[in-house]
Formats: structure tokens, sequence, C-alpha cells
């Protein structure tokens, strides 16, 4: 669906964009993420055209990147933002035009999503009159009114209180469903790992991994497992099957934390753990998208 | 260009449906009228208080001869000149002393408080001067009736030559359409070209702006705001324009004296009114695109009083140009440079127009217009694209050479 071929974007006095590479699928819900000032907004800006790169090119479906796409695509940046004395539903039917629907067509779904998002009252209220929330939930449906098959939203839950959030998270999900293909731009990565399909990571204007969310997780395993028990102090020592890396007490159970030899599995240390104690829980110790990324982060500062 | 065209009947309507601008298309006219007529009320009335004048004759020649005008009355006095020196200073009034031996040059006294108003030492020096001549006349042996029929009465007739033959023109008309015409460009340009800005300011500070560059160029939506807006003061002007119409048919003949009338229709009023548009119209573009530029720069309208100061200083120059020295001296070397200044044509044209401008100048002033807002908005737009995406940061005038040289 969006193929970005070595994109170079500099400015004055530093680089946004460092020969930047990415391949995103149609319809999936691809993360992108970094920390602030890592570029992504940048090459947001690049895929809207709002600016262009000074090397490397950009493909929709094959297709290189012209302003006949704008009207495929729905934005909605990270700086919310509306015309403070225009009225609601005027605003949607002016901004659903800019991007190319009639106006008979942008009324039809301008009411189509009123009512789906239970808005309809607001009409003939000026954006000054909503809360803050109102206001983002207005601008949601400024950004998929005219069914883009691009969405691209930069940091999309922020200002949201948690149920709208939910409200807003459903709807993306359905218009996933219905394929379109979305862009999540945001540096806070729990609202990734429940969302996307693949992402990429980008600091100091450089792609530092890109993928399918479980690849990376797979990649990141070190067949590690955290045990919960009840029982005596466990005495360890002469196995050869796994080393220890934490063991603390809690409340009523106690806790381990294991590190399995090449070539051990799981059930061998069971075994070899259960005639000594009265096993309670097992989970296998994945890394968050957020270790991950602490760690690359980390590992690109003291390189 | 169909999104051009919603940017610019959105600029537009959001602007004609607010109720200020229906405000100020019915008061403007009736204020402008208000204020004309208060200037002529005062200027009738105001000068009425009259003045008396304390006279010492020791010549006795002149009492009987100074006559009382509407406002100075001449009062015979018996006091000798020092006391009628302290009562003056007491009352601030005016002594007139006039010495016994005034026909050989003896100085005329005029004493008071305060210094004299000119008009008040301009009507006694005059008389005087009239009584004086009119007795050494006499002593040297002109009698009273040659004196009468050899005065001179003479009132000029102006014509101005045209195609159509001669023509009275009328130098007072003139002059005040050429004021009007330069107060009102002036101001016009200030007042659209600041909504331009605020315009631009509204979108940046309301972060709307990124909304609408990822569905139309930076250019685009300049340019219709830029139009949209010149659009506005458009219809201002043509409702401004029947209004006053209106009003001048249904109170012409009873307010306005038939003498100002006539002068009026010395001048060709639908060919001022054309040059005045395309003069708007021309500098409008000019001066907006350089507003929408200093608009994208800064993040609220306290910042933008730097960049102001070299949008404002030719418009000020002009202006005080135009009052100062085009307005006597229209068809001078200086004025037509003036006038063929983009910058300054605006202003400057419009106050040679009603004198008479030959035609290939008003074409070329035209043409140097167009090519000079072309030239603004390019340079403007390549501000304005990269300007609108900044935010938080104070601009200086580095930045934005900086943001002008930024290829696409």
């Amino acid at each position: 669906m969006l193929k970005i071929e070595n994109i170079v974007k500099q400015y004055a006095n530093h680089r946004a964009l460092d020969n930047v590479s990415l391949e995103v699928e149609k319809g999936c819900i691809f993360g992108l993420l970094g920390p602030n000032g890592a570029g992504k907004t940048s090459l947001i800006r690049i895929i809207n055209q709002i600016t262009a790169p000074d090397e490397g090119a950009i493909y929709i479906n094959g297709e290189r990147l012209n302003p006949s796409h704008i009207n495929t695509i729905g934005y909605l940046p990270e700086e919310r933002g509306l015309y403070k004395k225009m009225e609601i539903g005027e605003q949607m039917l002016y901004l659903a035009q800019l991007k190319g629907l009639s106006r008979k067509d942008a009324l039809e779904r301008s009411n189509y999503w009123f009512e789906k998002m239970e808005m309809q009252t607001w009409w003939k209220k000026k954006v000054e009159d909503l809360s803050k929330g109102m206001q983002q939930k207005v601008q949601f449906v400024a950004t998929v009114i005219h069914n883009p098959e691009l969405i691209i939203l930069d940091e999309p839950f922020s200002g949201f209180d948690p149920i709208n959030a939910e409200v807003i998270k459903n709807e993306i999900l359905e218009l996933n469903k219905q394929g379109a293909t979305i862009i999540f731009s945001t540096h806070r990565m729990e609202s990734v790992e429940q969302l996307c399909d693949s992402i990429a990571l980008i600091n100091k204007s450089r792609k530092v991994l890109d993928g399918r969310l479980k690849d990376i997780k797979n990649s990141y395993r070190s067949n590690t497992y955290c045990i919960e028990y009840k029982g005596e102090e466990l005495n360890l020592s002469g196995q050869q099957l796994f080393e220890v890396i934490r063991q603390g007490d809690l409340e009523e159970t106690s806790q381990i934390t294991i590190k399995l030899k090449e070539g051990i599995k799981v059930n061998d240390a069971l075994q070899y753990l259960i005639p000594m104690a009265q096993i309670e829980q097992l989970t296998e110790v994945v890394p968050t998208i957020n270790d991950i990324f602490i760690q690359q982060v980390r590992g690109m500062d003291y390189a | 260009m169909r999104k051009t065209l919603l940017i610019i009947q959105r600029e537009y309507l959001s602007r004609v449906k607010k109720k200020s601008f229906l405000l100020m298309t019915l008061l403007v006219p009736l204020l402008l009228m208000g204020m004309t007529a208060l200037v002529a009320y005062l200027t009738h009335t105001g000068g009425d208080a009259i003045t008396e004048i304390a006279v010492i004759d020791r010549n006795g020649n002149f009492i009987s001869q100074l006559k009382n005008s509407r406002t100075l009355v001449f009062l015979p006095t018996s006091e000798n000149f020092e006391a009628a020196k302290l009562t003056a200073r007491k009352n601030g009034s005016f002594v007139l002393y006039i010495p016994e031996n005034v026909e050989k040059g003896a100085n005329v006294q005029l004493v008071s408080e305060k210094k004299a108003p000119m008009f008040v030492t301009n009507e006694i020096e005059n008389q005087i001067n009239n009584i004086l001549r009119y007795k050494l006349l006499q002593d040297a042996g002109i009698d009273i009736e040659t004196l009468e029929s050899i005065k001179a009465n003479v009132s000029i007739e102006y014509k101005e030559l045209t195609d159509e033959g001669e023509k009275e023109t009328n130098a007072t008309a003139a002059y005040a359409i050429s004021f009007a015409a330069a107060i009102l460009i002036y101001l016009c340009l200030f007042i659209y070209g600041a909504q331009v800005m605020r315009g631009v300011i509204e979108e940046k500070t309301s972060r709307i702006v990124e909304v609408i560059i990822s569905s139309v160029k930076p250019f685009q939506l300049m340019l219709g705001k830029i139009i949209g807006i010149g659009l506005v003061g458009l219809t201002q002007f043509l409702l401004w324009i029947v209004l006053s119409a209106l009003a001048t048919k249904v109170t012409s003949t009873e307010i306005l004296p038939y003498s100002v009338l006539g002068a009026l229709q010395t001048i060709p009023v639908g060919y001022v009114l054309v040059t005045f548009l395309i003069y708007f119209l021309g500098g409008y573009l000019l001066y907006s695109a350089l507003f929408a530029a200093v608009g994208s720069a800064v993040d609220n309208e306290t910042e933008t009083q730097q960049f102001m100061f070299p949008i404002t200083l030719p418009l000020l120059f002009t202006y005080i140009m135009a009052f100062s020295f085009i307005v006597n001296n229209p068809n001078s070397t200086l004025s037509f440079w003036l006038s063929m200044i983009p910058f300054t044509s605006p202003i400057a044209m419009m106050v040679r127009v009603p004198f008479g401008v030959p035609d290939w100048q008003l074409y070329l002033s035209v043409s140097l217009l167009i090519a000079g807002f072309i030239c603004t908005t390019w340079v403007a737009a390549r501000i304005y694209r990269v300007g609108i995406l900044m935010y938080g940061k104070k601009t200086s005038y580095r930045e934005i050479v900086k943001w002008f040289m930024y290829k696409e």
C-alpha cells in the first residue's frame, strides 16, 4: 500500500530524516514509534505532501506520490485545530469538500457520522462552545469523513477521556476491518501493543527497527519465565537446567524468574520444580514494546 | 481550482455573514456624512463669536470709515491709550491705536492681552490700508467718482482643453476628490491587509492550518484567503457607492449647495471610480500578500510589530507625500515616479487622477502594479509555506530569509 524509499529531509541545521525506508501493507494497522523529535511528524508531513523530501521516493499502491493521492488520505495532526467561530456542521462540510467530496456527498456522510457518534445536536454549535473532548471527536470525524484508504493518526488518543478513547479505538478498528490502512504515530507504547500489526521504530532521524509486531517480539524472547509457587524456599543448587535471575516473596506466594539453558524446554524445568513446590502460575517473560524501545534507544545513546 | 474556489467562498461568506460587516457597511457612510455635516456646521457657526475692538483714533479720519464685519465690531473710546490698555488687559479685549500722522508712516498699534488671531489682524490691515489709499488718492486730486469707476473686479474662469473642446474645470473639486481617494486607499489597504494577516494568524494558532494544507497547497490557501477578503472589500465599496448615490439623490438638493454639485460634475466621476477600484485591488493584492507572510511568521498579533514596519513605511511615506507635495504638483517628475513604483502608486496615482493623467502613464502604472503584486505574492508564498508550520519559535528576519531560500 505505502512504500517509503530512502527518504532524506534536511533542514538548515539538522537532518530530520536520514535515509528512512518503510513498507506498510494494505489493510494493516501500522505503528510509527519514536521519542519526541525523532522525525515522525516530518515523515508524516511528507506522506501528506505538506512538505517534500530532499531525497527518496514514496509510492502509494505502486504509484509515485502525487496530488491525486491527497483525497485518499485522512490525516489527524498531533496539534488539533478547528475554526473556532465556525459552526460545526458548516466546518465539516467545508473540510469534506476540501477532500474532494461534492456538497451533496459531504452532507450525506456528515449526517451519517454525526448520527453514529451521537453529535446530531452539535451541528449549529461553534467550536468554542464544545469541550475539548467533543472537539477531538469532531476532528476525528473530519479526518475519516471522505472514506480514506489510508488514515494517518498522530497521537490519536491524547486528549480523550477513557470512554471516548474507547469509542475512537472501536471506530478505528471498524474502519480497518472495512479495508482502510491505518498508521499510528505515537510515543506511548502501551496503546500500540493492543492495536498494531506492524511497527517501525524511529530514533534520531533514523529507522532503528521495523517489522511485524509478533516477529519483533519473538526475536526479543529470551527463554525467560516467571513462576509463582507456594511452599518452602527452594533449594536449587546442583541443577543444570536454568539460571535464576530473580527470587522473591509475595504476600501468600513466592516468585522466581528463571532463564532456561540452551536446549532445555520449559516442561523440563517444571518437572524438576513440581516435586518441590505447589506451582500456581507460569508466564513467559516477553519484553514489552516499551522495553524494546528503551533498550534500542539507550543502545544508540551509548553507542 | 475547485478547492481554491471553496476557500474563497468560505473566506467571503464567513465575513459577509458577520453582523460587523453589515454594521460597517451602514455606519461608515453615515459617519462620513455626519462628519461632513459637522465640519460644515462648525465652520459656519464656530466663527460667530464677536470680537470687540476699542478704537482710539488720533487721526480722526478712520473711525467713521471702519466697517463692522460679521465677527468684528469697532467701538470708539474716549479713554486715553494707557487707560484703554489697562481695560484691555482686564477684559481680554482689543485696543486699536491710530496715531495722528499715520499718513506719514507712523505705526498703527493693536494691543491685547492675548495674541490677536490672524483674521483680526488681516481684516484691520486691509481696512486701514484701503481707507488710507483712498485718502491719499483723493489728496492727490482724484475725485471719488473716478475712483469708483476704475475699481477692477476680476474673477478667473478656469477652462481645460480636452478632446471635446473647452471644459470648465474646478481645481477645488479635484483637490477634494484627491484627498478623499488618498485617505480611502490608505485606510482600506490597512484594514483589509490586516484582515488577511489576522486570518492567517487565526489559522496558525488554532492549528487548523495543518488539516487544510493536507488537502490543498499552502499557495492555494493563501491565494483563496486574499481573494476572498478582497471580494469582501469590493462588496463593501459597491454597497457604499450605491448607498451614497441613493443618499445624495434624496438629500442633495437641500443640503449641498448647487455650486458643489456643479463642481463635482466637472470631474468624470465614473472614470475616477473605476481607477479607484483598479488601484484598490492592485494595491490590496500587493500588500495583502506581504501581510499574509507576516501573519505566517508569528504566533500572535503582538509579535507582528517588528515585521509590520517595512510594510507601513512606504504607505505612510506616500500618504504624507500625497498631501504635502503630489496634490500641489500632480504633474511633477517626483509625482510621476511615485505613481509608477508599485509600492507607492496606489495612493500617488489616485491623488493625480482627478487632475487628469495621460493614458499611457495610467497603463504603465497599472502594468507595473500587476507585475509588483505577482512578485510580492511569489515572495510571500515562499515564506508563508514554511512559516505556517513553525510553532512556538520567535522569528527573526534572518529566519525568514532562510525560509525563503528553502527549496520546494
